[in-house]
């Protein structure tokens, strides 16, 4: 859609999209993207109102833990979205844990908010299962197999071997303004005082 | 027509798109018969250069047949010419290309207000490559229009397939003009950073200029192989410290002559503390390159050497030892590539059987293959190197 707009930046006679065709973003791409946004939403969330989330889980005076996990969110976000989406993800699903582990610490019997308690901690496995899936998918997307590359030996460029091609190109003129510094025989060449003038 | 298109982050499409019209009497229109993917191209995928937009047409190494001429462009072209298209659009009439700095012509880039803001002069237009260098649509299409077509083009003979002339548009004059600008010497020894298509010319170039020795840097088996194939010592850095092999290499000395064929997405390991660092800042849109290869590069080059850079930099880095740079008198030569500057004579000497830039194709696709070819070449999947898209 944003091409319509983006138009106005084209003359007459530039290409114009018509139809859109397959993506260089696979499933698991969308996937660590869409995970990736909801970070980064969930994060600011958690810096800007942290007593929603304490006071709906009966965790009062933990504000500043989950202003903390709204800073980690919005890391886990940031990198979920860069082209290393796949630290992103599996650094969310190590996150994923410590939200596990701190939601176990409200479970107490004595928290009247236990049931949102028991919804918060259903909603964080539901989103750990998704953040592995995308995980494992991006990883095994974007990961160089392993097992032996191509052989590229023969691959020379020289038609008449290595040996012929060195200083095949002896008769290019370097332009003088690719000229680097004399050589020694240049300024050996030349009269002592030539050679050493003082600053 | 068809075309592959950037519809943003790593999101590239087969899409159909309206045919490409002519819109100024030096513009033509080139059926495409044979496309790249460059490592560039990869930034733009991963959207580490700003100005891309949804809808924009990628590819800028491609070359065909001329089927459509504007009145202007008639002269220097007809329909039927075979040509391969630089990446670069030159005029041919401003002062830079008229000093052979093709890469920054004054006249070609279309958005030039936008350029002037960001890097405080423009550059010249360029195909497939961000609305910052004109917005202009790609290659990967089953046609292209050139605009300054009377300039851009480089006319190849029938007779010689499309892969050995197609890397004329792009790598192998890149790979060149990297080692050319190193000024090397017989007794010089050239060490490469990255063993992907461009270091790979740039290996094939030292050699042909006569380097005393070539060191290629990666840690990709494959592309390690195909640089000792054509004539380079290397060094697998997940193996070995560059900077302790090469200084082996030298005498202790370090190289004369440095190449930095990467750009700005080096490779992150926890073994280059600074790489994770700079990933970090990457992601927090603190820092937009990783010039882990510079620093490198900067330490182990001899003093009075020259480092040559032709990896693609977008915007800002960090922790640059300019003390070293500086004290060390060290020369920096950068630039995209003056495409046109070099062509005549890569041409004389792909005839010529010099070199056969060929060597360095891995994949030959169809274009509905392209956006699957974009994320096994990043990926570096399959033993990926280089991708051909026949349209």
């Amino acid at each position: 859609m944003a091409y319509y707009i983006s138009n106005i930046a084209r003359s007459k006679g530039d290409p114009k999209v018509l139809r859109s065709g397959p993506s260089s973003l696979g499933g698991a791409d969308r996937m660590a993207k869409a995970l990736g946004w909801f970070s980064i939403g969930l994060g600011i969330a958690e810096l800007v109102a942290p007593e929603r989330f304490t006071r709906a889980l009966g965790m009062e005076g933990k504000e500043a833990l989950v202003r903390t996990y709204g800073i980690r969110e919005l890391g886990h976000g940031i990198v979920s979205l860069s082209p290393d989406k796949h630290i992103g993800l599996w650094s969310r699903v190590a996150g994923d844990g410590l939200d596990i582990a701190t939601l176990m610490t409200a479970m107490r019997h004595d928290n009247p908010k236990r049931d949102n308690v028991k919804f918060a901690l259903a909603a964080v496995l539901g989103v750990t299962l998704l953040d592995i899936i995308g995980a494992q998918g991006v990883t095994a997307r974007h990961s160089r197999p392993r097992g032996r590359p191509r052989s590229y030996r023969d691959r020379t460029g020289f038609p008449q071997g290595v040996q012929a091609a060195r200083g095949a190109a002896k008769d290019f003129q370097v332009p003088p303004d690719m000229r680097a510094a004399p050589t020694l025989a240049a300024v050996s060449d030349r009269a002592p005082q030539e050679r050493a003038r003082p600053h | 027509m068809r075309a592959l298109v950037w519809h943003g982050k790593e999101d590239i499409r087969c899409d159909t798109v309206t045919d490409p019209e002519i819109e100024q009497p030096r513009d033509a229109i080139v059926k495409v018969t044979s496309c790249a993917i460059c490592g560039s191209d990869l930034h733009l995928f991963h959207n580490f250069i700003p100005a891309m937009l949804p809808g924009d047409v990628m590819g800028h190494e491609m070359m065909g047949e001329v089927v459509e001429v504007g009145s202007e462009a008639r002269g220097k072209l007809k329909k039927g010419d075979r040509v391969v298209v630089p990446f670069t659009i030159i005029c041919g009439e401003c002062d830079q290309c008229k000093r052979g700095n093709f890469s920054v012509c004054q006249t070609t880039n279309r958005k030039k207000y936008l350029a002037d803001k960001v890097f405080g002069h423009a550059t010249a237009g360029l195909f497939g490559y961000t609305h910052l260098t004109g917005g202009y649509p790609g290659g990967q299409a089953e046609y292209l229009r050139v605009p300054f077509a009377d300039a851009t083009h480089i006319k190849v003979p029938d007779g010689i397939p499309d892969e050995q002339v197609l890397f004329l548009g792009d790598i192998f004059p890149t790979g060149w003009q990297a080692a050319v600008q190193c000024d090397i010497q017989p007794t010089d020894t050239v060490a490469i950073w990255g063993c992907g298509p461009v270091g790979q010319m740039a290996i094939r170039s030292a050699i042909l200029l006569g380097a005393k020795q070539v060191v290629a840097i990666d840690h990709l088996p494959e592309r390690l192989e195909m640089a000792e194939a054509g004539g380079a010592i290397t060094i697998n850095f997940d193996e070995e410290s560059v900077v302790e092999r090469l200084n082996e290499l030298t005498g202790g000395e370090g190289p004369e002559k440095c190449i930095d064929a990467i750009g700005m997405e080096a490779h992150v390991s926890p073994s280059m503390p600074d790489t994770v660092y700079d990933r970090t800042k990457q992601m927090l849109g603190a820092e937009s390159d990783r010039p882990h290869v510079l620093r490198e590069m900067i330490y182990v080059c001899r003093p009075a050497g020259v480092i040559s850079i032709p990896g693609v930099y977008g915007g800002l880095v960090d922790k640059i030892p300019m003390g070293q740079l500086m004290n060390k008198g060290l020369t920096i030569r950068t630039g995209q590539t003056h495409v046109n500057r070099w062509t005549d004579d890569l041409l004389r000497r792909i005839e010529e059987g010099q070199i056969d830039p060929s060597f360095v194709i891995t994949h030959t696709v169809s274009l509905d293959e392209g956006p699957e070819m974009y994320k096994v070449f990043r990926d570096k999947q399959d033993s990926c190197i280089k991708v051909v898209l026949k349209p």
